[in-house]
């Protein structure tokens, strides 16, 4: 089953002063996967840049780097495009009792860009720490299945944890968002691969957009309004890579179009720039994404 | 001397000198005997007396000192630069045993440079099971931005270091590789010439090996490696602050190479390009001695402002070669050599010739059996650090315990962490001679040493340097912990040639032309100029208020409080004779001068950083009018001596100009901004003494016109007459000859906003009469000296 989308994103900042001249790098187009296509779909610049170069990172995300020579005080970055969705929700549980987990790891002799490994260890913007550590082993049992124990620790999480977009910044660290019990889906997917990785199950971080218009009679899901975050766990071997959205209590399926992944933010944030800007500046995220055609009732 | 004599010498020398037993000793065998190599320098050493030897030593540390070598020192408050520790007795080390060592050390660049290879590109190390993959997917110095990256000269590296020790039965043992950015050649030629000179007539008929002929094949595989790019080649420094930046400096000289900051690079179209008054220009290749991760803000470590955007990708697109390859610091890591010995073994067929210190990763089960069992001899620390084993840090436990022992217990810990730690065997460190106290006596020590790639493949520095302990203690080596320095001296067989960098080359002389000046390094010598000058002028008025309250007596005067008032609008606070504005205005000129000690002489350097310590020496002085005046006249001459350095012994190289040329526009602007207040009519009685004396232009006011200063006058004279070097004119003069000069060639006939700005007032004043000249003309030229100064910053500076 598929759903077919219309996405448009717009990311635009505005200085006080004119910024110095810079350089961004993006990583806003979505991946192409076997369960999503990218159709159609173009990443610009307003204005546009003096040089362009598009290219994919370690792990395979689209980058677009872009130059800009002269001072600006105001720019804008666009994604526009159609993508088509077809995730299979899992069905059945092919992962195995949680205590293998560790060992499965352990079997897999690789570090290229697939490997579980790099999601184990700390990354830049997660690290271990005692109080996501107890939480996750208070909520996990070691006779579950390690994909139980992944939906554990997200509903035990969504549970905890009330979406609150005015508590926390992009740069709120995991335990700060935790200990306060608020947050947005960048503090859920933090704190849930914190959690993961504390029990040995390798995690990383996704960004990409959730349907903006709810299927008729459902809820409008949280998120909706910006670029979207969610967790991707390793089950093992067998059962591979899940997605699991945190902050909406469900496994990421149709709902969700996949634009990057890493080991946390710092990996795949929409835009890394370094205009340099004195005084104030603003930032400003819109963010739509239409089913084109209605989906089927499932 | 007879030889009972001389063996009589030996003895006393030697009469402090006990190894302890079961650890080798550079100098003595284990029968006591001294060591055949080390004969001939110990004979000599013992025909020195004390104050002969004590005359020597200070020959070193005085050349150490003049060639401006020190090292930062890092404190819980800063950082201070410190004398350059060197052990003045070198340590000896023998042919034969030298060519071992370095077919140990050739072996080991290979593997290293094969390793790295692996790690950036197919993984085969870590699939093939030869190194567990949490080992590279866990360290931050494994950068995933640089995987799969071709180094544009085909190999990642291409100057590497290791420190090695020799272990209790004679044998060497590495104790880390460093790859990352190997610090040290420059230390190594620093050492050597002290040494020459303590030595100096022991050193030339020793048959040491000379370190020339090394670091001129260092810097001609440097130029190789543009290819045929028209790029240039550089050293990349993370700037002053960096506890190595004195070597980055020296040796940037030394071979002939730009020093740059991140602040002078910029990627532009994908190329990397320095910055210089003349535009963008091209940069091929880099000699980077920053670390990786701060290099480039967007691609790797976000918070730094030490790194270039766009560098990753620069480098991933071949746009250059950066030596060592973005990412080398994994190879550091101390988790690393537990493996080396197998993978060396896996791949050549033939085990370490140099092997290293014995490493077990805790996180396997043997390995960490075994650390368990031998906790004793186990120095156990994080698996991934970089530091070297024996540089113990707080996370480092020695013998079962932590050196401020806050950690708890090691099994804890072990039980706990396990594949973040590793256990190395603590080994004990040769010893080999220090004078201490008139002493001498052995010391735990390391050497570094230096291998480079080059056209034949990697060649080993015939000699390197040693760290020497202060006490017996094997751990406390760094020079952050009292550990000094010594030189090391590969003899020969044979006797040596002389040789240094600038031997004769055959075929015609060229004369090398200088590269562009960087924007950066033309602002800091504008800068300094203006500050210098800024300064000089400060302590005129300075001494001219204090003389005027001498003879006054009172601040009430009007003289006094007129003079006193327009010091305060500049910003002096005269209340205390020395203003702490004052010292402000010297350590702004010391920091531009320590940006751009690359390119300034060590003697401009010193009188910089002398004139700074004299006035913070100076500011607890309270007693106004003539002490002050007496101090102030001290300043004085100590800005002759820099200025005469400046004018003397300068180079007339670009930067010169800009140095002049930011004197030329503060001194006029100065001349300018106290003409109209002292020039003017309706200032108090003595202003015009005032306005001839602050522009040091007394005695010829007083040749050229036999009568008493009046305003036309001192107008002439400061303002109109050429001949006066104070004279505004003057400056105008100075700056049209510089400005033509630092023009790019290709617009050498092209008027720009600056030379018409100073052609035009130049012209402006050569015309005027000193009737003229009054206080809104004044106020007006002021301005126009400002507007040039603007367009400065606009044409060049920015």
């Amino acid at each position: 089953m598929s759903t077919l989308y219309d996405i448009k994103l717009k990311i635009s900042y505005r200085y006080e002063y004119p910024a110095a001249a810079g350089r961004s790098l993006l990583r806003i187009m979505p991946l192409n996967l076997p369960d999503q296509q990218l159709i159609s779909g173009a990443v610009s610049c307003d204005p546009p840049g003096d040089f362009r170069r598009d290219s994919t990172d370690f792990f395979g995300n689209r980058t677009t780097e872009l130059a800009h020579d002269r001072p600006l005080s105001r720019i804008t970055f666009r994604f526009d495009g159609r993508v088509r969705r077809s995730a299979d929700l899992v069905s059945f549980d092919l992962s195995r009792g949680l205590s293998a987990i560790r060992q499965e790891t352990d079997a897999i002799r690789s570090i290229d860009p697939t490997s579980p490994h790099h999601f184990l260890g700390p990354s830049e913007r997660v690290t271990p720490g005692a109080e996501i550590s107890d939480f996750a082993r208070d909520t996990v049992r070691s006779d579950m299945s390690t994909l139980a124990a992944v939906q554990a620790i997200a509903h035990a999480l969504h549970r905890t944890m009330k979406f609150d977009p005015e508590s926390t910044e992009v740069s709120t660290n995991p335990f700060d968002a935790f200990r306060k019990r608020r947050g947005v889906c960048q503090d859920f997917t933090h704190i849930m691969i914190a959690a993961l990785r504390a029990v040995d199950i390798p995690a990383g971080y996704v960004s990409g957009f959730i349907r903006t218009i709810p299927p008729e009679g459902k809820e409008r899901l949280e998120g909706a309004d910006a670029m979207h975050a969610w967790v991707r766990a390793w089950c093992g071997a067998d059962a591979g890579w899940v997605q699991i959205d945190p902050t909406n209590d469900m496994m990421a399926g149709n709902d969700h179009v996949i634009v990057a992944i890493g080991r946390d933010y710092a990996d795949v944030s929409p835009v890394k720039g370094s205009m340099r800007a004195f005084g104030r500046q603003t930032t400003r995220h819109e963010v739509d994404m239409v089913s084109v055609s209605p989906a089927p009732a499932r | 001397m007879n030889d009972a004599a001389h063996s009589r010498k030996t003895g006393d020398l030697l009469a402090g000198y006990h190894p302890q037993d079961g650890i080798a000793d550079e100098l003595m065998q284990a029968d006591g005997r001294i060591r055949p190599v080390w004969e001939p320098f110990i004979n000599f050493l013992a025909g020195l007396g004390p104050q002969d030897l004590a005359r020597r030593f200070a020959r070193g540390d005085q050349y150490l000192q003049d060639a401006g070598v020190y090292f930062r020192q890092y404190t819980d408050t800063g950082s201070t630069e410190r004398n350059w520790p060197l052990s003045h007795i070198p340590v000896v080390i023998g042919p034969d045993e030298w060519k071992t060592l370095s077919e140990g050390i050739v072996q080991r660049a290979e593997l290293l440079e094969r390793v790295m290879a692996d790690l950036y590109g197919p993984g085969e190390l870590v699939s093939s099971g030869l190194l567990p993959p949490e080992l590279i997917t866990r360290n931050p110095e494994w950068l995933r931005p640089v995987v799969g990256t071709k180094p544009r000269s085909g190999h990642f590296l291409h100057l590497l270091a290791f420190e090695i020790g020799r272990s209790p039965d004679g044998s060497w043992l590495v104790l880390g590789d460093r790859a990352q950015a190997p610090s040290g050649p420059g230390f190594a030629l620093e050492n050597r010439m002290a040494a020459s000179r303590v030595f100096f007539d022991h050193f030339p008929t020793a048959n040491v090996a000379r370190l020339a002929s090394f670091f001129r094949s260092f810097r001609d595989a440097l130029n190789d490696l543009r290819g045929t790019s028209e790029g240039r080649v550089a050293i990349l420094t993370p700037g002053q602050h960096t506890d190595t930046y004195f070597e980055h400096a020296y040796i940037a000289r030394y071979l002939g190479l730009m020093l740059l900051e991140s602040e002078d690079l910029r990627v532009e179209k994908g190329e990397l390009m320095v910055r210089t008054i003349h535009g963008p220009q091209p940069v091929s290749v880099i000699w980077r001695r920053l670390d990786s991760r701060f290099s480039d803000p967007l691609e790797l470590d976000e918070g730094s402002a030490l790194g270039t955007p766009g560098m990753v990708a620069a480098l991933r697109n071949e746009a250059l070669t950066m030596l060592n390859c973005l990412g080398s610091g994994v190879l550091e890591a101390r988790a690393l050599m537990a493996f080396l010995p197998r993978i060396a073994r896996n791949w050549t067929g033939e085990p370490l010739k140099l092997p290293n210190i014995a490493t077990w990763w805790c996180g396997q089960q043997n390995e960490l059996n075994h650390v368990r069992n031998n906790l004793s001899e186990m120095m156990i620390g994080p698996a991934l650090s970089t530091s070297l084993p024996f540089d113990m840090d707080a996370a480092t436990a020695l013998g079962g315990s932590f050196r401020d022992g806050a950690q708890g217990p090691v099994e804890d810990w072990l039980k706990e962490d396990a594949a973040n730690l590793v256990g190395q065997e603590a080994v004990s460190l040769s010893t080999t001679p220090a004078m201490i106290d008139g002493q001498l006596v052995p010391r735990p020590m390391v050497v570094r040493v230096f291998a480079a790639r080059t056209a034949d493949g990697w060649t080993v520095m015939p000699g390197g340097y040693a760290r020497i302990g202060r006490t017996e203690d094997p751990t406390a080596l760094a020079m952050q912990s009292g550990g000094s320095v010594a030189d090391v001296w590969v003899i020969g067989d044979e006797p040596v040639v002389a040789d240094s960098l600038t031997a004769q080359t055959a075929g015609p002389f060229v004369r090398r032309t200088p590269g562009e000046l960087p924007t950066r390094a033309a602002d800091n010598l504008f800068w300094l100029g203006r500050y210098m000058e800024r300064a000089e002028s400060q302590v005129r008025k300075l001494r001219a208020y204090h003389l005027r309250l001498e003879d006054a007596g009172d601040k009430t005067n009007p003289l006094v409080a007129y003079l006193g008032d327009f010091i305060g609008r500049q910003g002096m606070d005269v209340d205390h004779p020395v203003p702490r504005q004052l010292l402000s205005l010297f350590q702004l000129a010391r920091g531009c001068a320590g940006k751009v000690r690359d390119r300034f002489s060590t003697d401009g350097w010193h009188a910089v950083a002398d004139l700074e310590t004299s006035v913070r020496e100076m500011s607890d002085l309270q007693q106004a009018g003539d002490e002050t005046v007496r101090a102030m006249t001290v300043l004085l001459r100590k800005l002759a001596g820099f200025s005469g350095l400046v004018h003397e012994n300068m180079f007339r190289s670009a930067g010169w100009r800009f140095l002049t040329m930011g004197r030329a526009i503060e001194r006029a602007e100065n001349i300018a901004a106290l003409l109209i207040d002292f020039a003017d009519t309706r200032a108090p009685a003595g202003s015009f003494d005032i306005a001839v004396e602050v522009g040091d232009s007394t005695m010829t006011h007083r040749r050229r016109y036999s009568v008493s200063s009046n305003r036309n006058t001192v107008i002439d004279m400061m303002v109109l007459d050429k001949a006066n070097p104070r004279s505004i004119l003057a400056q105008l003069e100075q700056l049209c000859e510089q400005e033509a000069e630092i023009r790019a060639p290709d617009s050498a006939d092209q008027m720009t906003t600056l030379s018409r700005r100073i052609l035009r007032l130049h012209t402006e004043i050569t015309t005027a009469i000193p009737e003229e000249i009054d206080r809104k003309r004044l106020e007006a030229i002021r301005k126009k000296i400002i507007g040039i100064s603007d367009a400065m910053t606009t044409e060049y500076l920015n």
